[in-house]
């Protein structure tokens, strides 16, 4: 989670830095749910999410370096550079993205239980959206789909209030995200609290192979703004997000845990801290030096096989590649 | 990728001087302009071949001597008076899928009423008491979201072929198919492969309304990533249903509503056609005319006319919208230098408004005449048989253009 959450300050200096651009939504506050669900599955299991994305990946299996790259847009990114900030994928771990239509993964994400249960392999796909996300027809739609085929789908709704600058209480008639469901039952669950993510998704993991989907609502909140755009202020009062990190901090949460009952000194956590720093500019100053892709690649992965020919760019001199 | 063979009823003989004008179009700087439009063909059909990879070829030649009925070793074989069986054309369709779920357990099927039903063109009847109901899936109808399931389940592995009852009905899954079935091959970096089949009729039918007559290829032709092909005859709906299916590229396979009822025969042998190969139908000397789906017809009835009048017209059936097989017609400008189009899309932002882009761009020296688009009018297709008439184009108008462009 400290990396985490050191990669998500570092992301944030880089954009300002203007070395990432484009969208760039952070995660920082969120952490507790991506651990904590990586805690209670395996790889096989899968995930899907949006396009806040970057934390996500790191617990799936991803390195710092992958990220930066990515961000950076160079070739060395899970992505090859071509995906950006909204399109981490990492196939080996089933993490399955990054996607940038609100809602769009939701299906993709049944599909994902749909193949589970086709090939009969006892996972379960977890699908994360946001409370904006929540008010889209397709999650319903989706919704459906899976209760009516006993699916093993975990529909999880990361709710951190604020759908981009829209509270959700302006946005949903009834923010009860986990209620939602109708014929489909939910949780709602401290999503600041990993030791509570991690119960919950081992329930739901047990529950969805069993007896079909099942929501989760994850009640959490993100410090930076919707993305960095955004300052996060208009919207809200700089009371409340230091409220809520003073009082529901998941690293603090843990930290304070841990010192409580000893399991580590406050030395320990302090060097673990630094060695996490260090290894975040490290893998931030290879990534920088790493080198942006090829101009061929821009035609490369647009098919799987290719047609055997030869393209290029609109002069026909610079950008030339010979595809598969 | 897969071996091209001429339809038992389409085609005459293809004239010797095309494998030799492949070598040299292989060689020439006049490549097309993107990735997307150009092709090479695999095999010819007088059994040249243009070695791509060995495998490719190996398997190409195994195929072509099993395959062509019109042999004479191979009919001696048959017992019936003439090789191969009749169907019509959903038949067909439903052949090639039976066959390809039979040889892939991970093909399935996913659509509105295609399990129990059948299917509401009957192209899937029968499938689900054969393979159950998962692999042949009823679902509400919500085309957004299963269409997105679809997707979902190609990226870990599964062949969906996900149907919309019309074609028309898939706007609701526009997302799910641009952003999503398009792209997730590229912004993943090649980590996930969406070999997913979208098929379903679209065209203009009899009276069936503004909704329900919709072509779709316009409106699909531009997202990156994704296959085009338009089926027209019993013989390359199977073909180009097995490769579109086994193709690791998503491939929107569109059919027409009112050729579904088409009866030919096709060969008993396993056949599969080239999803980027146009189909020459009737060689010719005077006029090119491309088309595709039920134009095919309209054009082949015009022809009737045009050769009494002593026209001699060469049609060729572009089959691939995306990509175009700017190979095959390449040849043919170079040969007739007139170029006529003849679709049902409509005149704006149509197939044939492409189309015409990329002939002339890159053949543009060998043509005598600017190229002519008949398209179907910007208007929302009326209900009244009569408009309904007047907005497809029919085979008397294509007789008057190509009067006119050979003047």
């Amino acid at each position: 989670m400290a990396t985490m959450r050191r990669m998500e300050i570092a992301a944030d200096s880089l954009y300002k830095a203007k070395l990432i651009r484009g969208f760039c939504h952070l995660y920082d506050g969120q952490e507790a749910v991506a651990i904590g669900m990586e805690a209670a599955i395996t790889k096989k299991d899968s995930i899907i999410t949006a396009y806040r994305d970057h934390c996500t990946f790191l617990a799936r299996g991803g390195t710092l370096l992958e990220v930066f790259s990515e961000l950076m847009g160079r070739q060395g990114g899970c992505s090859k550079g071509k995906g950006g900030s909204m399109h981490f994928y990492k196939k080996e771990s089933g993490f399955y993205g990054g996607h940038g239509i609100v809602g769009a993964q939701v299906p993709l994400g049944v599909g994902l239980a749909f193949a589970q249960k086709y090939s009969k392999d006892g996972t379960v796909a977890f699908a994360l959206y946001g409370d904006g996300a929540a008010n889209q027809g397709q999650l319903f739609e989706a919704l459906n789909i899976a209760a009516l085929w006993d699916l093993p789908a975990i529909l999880v709704c990361e709710n951190n209030h604020y759908g981009m600058g829209t509270a959700e209480w302006r946005a949903a008639k009834s923010p009860a995200y986990y209620k939602r469901g109708d014929y489909v039952p939910g949780l709602k669950v401290d999503g600041m609290d990993v030791l509570a993510v991690k119960q919950a998704c081992k329930f739901a993991k047990e529950h969805a192979l069993k007896n079909g989907p099942l929501i989760l609502e994850m009640d959490t909140y993100r410090y930076h703004g919707h993305s960095m755009s955004d300052p996060g202020s208009t919207y809200r009062t700089r009371d409340e997000i230091s409220g809520v990190r003073q009082e529901r901090d998941p690293v603090e949460r843990v930290r304070k845990l841990l010192l409580s009952h000893d399991l580590a000194t406050e030395k320990e956590l302090k060097d673990m801290e630094k060695e996490i720093r260090k290894e975040v500019d490290v893998a931030i100053a290879q990534a920088k030096e790493s080198p942006m892709p090829e101009p061929y690649e821009l035609f490369t992965n647009v098919y799987v096989k290719g047609l055997g020919v030869e393209a290029f760019g609109p002069d026909r001199k610079e950008v030339r590649a010979l595809l598969p | 990728m897969a071996a091209v063979f001429q339809g038992l009823g389409a085609a005459t003989a293809f004239s010797v001087s095309n494998s030799l004008d492949s070598r040299k179009f292989l060689v020439s700087s006049r490549k097309s302009l993107s990735a997307r439009k150009a092709s090479f063909p695999v095999v010819r059909s007088d059994g040249s071949v243009v070695p791509r990879s060995n495998a490719r070829v190996r398997r190409a030649e195994q195929l072509i001597t099993n395959a062509v009925a019109t042999k004479p070793d191979s009919s001696a074989a048959s017992t019936t008076s003439k090789p191969g069986h009749e169907l019509l054309l959903f038949e067909a369709l439903r052949e090639g899928l039976e066959e390809e779920m039979d040889r892939d357990p991970h093909v399935c099927v996913m659509g509105e009423d295609v399990g129990h039903y059948g299917g509401s063109y009957k192209v899937t009847k029968g499938l689900a008491d054969k393979y159950g109901d998962l692999r042949v899936l009823d679902t509400p109808i919500a085309e957004n979201s299963f269409t997105g399931m679809g997707i979902g389940a190609a990226m870990t592995g599964l062949r969906p072929i996900i149907e919309g009852m019309n074609m028309g009905f898939l706007l609701l899954a526009f997302n799910q198919i641009s952003n999503n079935c398009g792209m997730l091959h590229y912004t993943s970096g090649g980590q996930f492969k969406i070999p997913v089949v979208i098929r379903g009729p679209g065209g203009v039918g009899r009276q069936l309304g503004a909704e329900h007559s919709q072509r779709l290829e316009s409106y699909f032709q531009s997202i990156p990533g994704i296959q085009m092909v338009a089926c027209s005859t019993p013989y390359n709906a199977k073909g180009l249903m097995k490769a579109a299916i086994r193709s690791e590229n998503p491939v929107i396979l569109f059919e027409h509503v009112l050729l579904y009822n088409l009866k030919e025969r096709i060969p008993d042998e396993e056949y599969i056609c080239s999803l980027e190969e146009a189909e020459m139908v009737r060689p010719g000397e005077h006029v090119t005319i491309l088309t595709y789906s039920r134009m095919r017809y309209h054009v082949m009835q015009a022809a009737k006319t045009l050769v009494n009048k002593g026209y001699d017209p060469e049609v060729i059936d572009i089959r691939s919208l995306k990509p175009f097989d700017l190979y095959t017609i390449g040849n043919s400008v170079k040969k007739t230098h007139r170029v006529l189009i003849v679709e049902e899309c409509m005149r704006t932002g149509g197939i044939g408004a492409s189309l015409t882009a990329a002939i002339t761009e890159n053949f543009h020296d060998y043509l005598d005449a600017p190229i002519v688009c008949l398209s179907s009018q910007d208007v929302p297709t009326p209900y009244a048989g009569t408009l309904e008439e007047w907005t497809v184009v029919q085979p008397a108008q294509i007789v008057t253009a190509v009067e006119k462009l050979c003047q």
